[in-house]
């Protein structure tokens, strides 16, 4: 019953808050509404017992890729009042294919609760989730071991990304100094010092 | 109880909100990118709806690296964002004529 009710609960106000996402007029209002949303659907996901993907959705999701958003959106000065230009001329158009969608999508779940179509089976050897073993240990077990391949792949995608992003947008200032590795290696002793026999009493010259 | 008809519901009104979001805001590449983030996290309680209601795990591990992709997308994409405004001044879909494509 209170998994049902919190279900209803969470179900409601991710619905709300992915259609304030698309319709606040103000971007910093829509990025605050998809941390909403992801906190709830983090919330959905703990609900059937998926913990761990639900803590990811927060950490990762909330913590860095809203976080991103929100510094960009305000660090740009953008005119968003003109940027919403054809918002009611794109609203007949988007309705319908959305409402043509849904309709879609809710007719093929309706096929399947009144048991036109089955749920499969999952496939015999893979890794069931067993009710004694905790989420996270039994996430951790099968990712560090049959899927270790695809998990260093992941962390490569990161790194690209983060490597992309960076060499997008770092930008050469021209007031700094910077090291000029080529003209380091090439310097040779004989151009940088000299040896001088220098006479007694006359001082240095530099 | 609750059934997995009940998230697959819940999932398709998220991607249909998403899909929605693109349509209406077809100028603003921000909450574009937003959208996109809506429909992947409703891709990602398909995926961890089906793993906890088949039983198997794997699912999960799939979710995370959704997770993942959609985290370095939105880097990339924002970085590609700022580039463009600091060399344009505007975010507007309808410029975007550079490459002439």
């Amino acid at each position: 019953m209170i998994q049902l009710v919190s279900f209803y609960i969470f179900a409601t106000i991710v619905i709300a808050s992915a259609a304030m996402v698309i319709f606040a007029r103000n971007p910093v209002h829509s990025v605050l509404w998809l941390i909403v949303a992801f906190f709830n659907a983090a919330g959905l996901m703990v609900l059937i017992g998926a913990e761990f993907i639900a803590m990811l959705l927060v950490i990762v999701y909330v913590g860095a890729v809203a976080v991103l958003f929100l510094f960009v959106v305000m660090m740009l000065d953008i005119d968003f009042a003109e940027l919403r230009a054809g918002f009611v001329k794109n609203v007949p158009l988007g309705l319908l294919l959305a409402v043509v969608l849904v309709a879609e999508l809710v007719l093929g779940i309706g096929a399947y609760q009144a048991g036109a179509v089955k749920l499969g089976t999952a496939e015999a050897g893979g890794a069931t989730i067993s009710a004694t073993v905790p989420n996270i240990e039994a996430i951790g077990a099968l990712l560090y071991s049959k899927y270790v391949f695809l998990f260093e792949t992941a962390g490569l995608i990161l790194l690209v990304a983060m490597v992309g992003a960076i060499v997008l947008t770092h930008r050469r200032s021209h007031g700094t100094r910077g090291q000029n590795i080529s003209s380091q290696v090439q310097r040779r002793p004989q151009d940088a010092t000299r040896n001088v026999n220098q006479p007694v009493g006359q001082g240095i010259e530099l | 109880m609750i059934g997995i008809e009940h998230y697959l519901v819940v999932s398709s009104i998220l991607f249909v909100m998403g899909v929605l979001g693109i349509f209406l805001n077809r100028k603003n590449v921000i909450i574009i990118l937003m959208a996109i983030e809506l429909i992947l996290l409703a891709v990602n309680i398909n995926l961890v709806a089906f793993s906890v209601f088949l039983g198997d795990l794997t699912g999960q591990i799939f979710a995370m690296f959704v997770l993942t992709v959609a985290a370095g997308e939105a880097a990339i994409g924002l970085a590609i964002l700022v580039i463009y405004f600091r060399g344009r001044g505007t975010i507007a879909v309808d410029d975007v004529n550079r490459m002439k494509g």
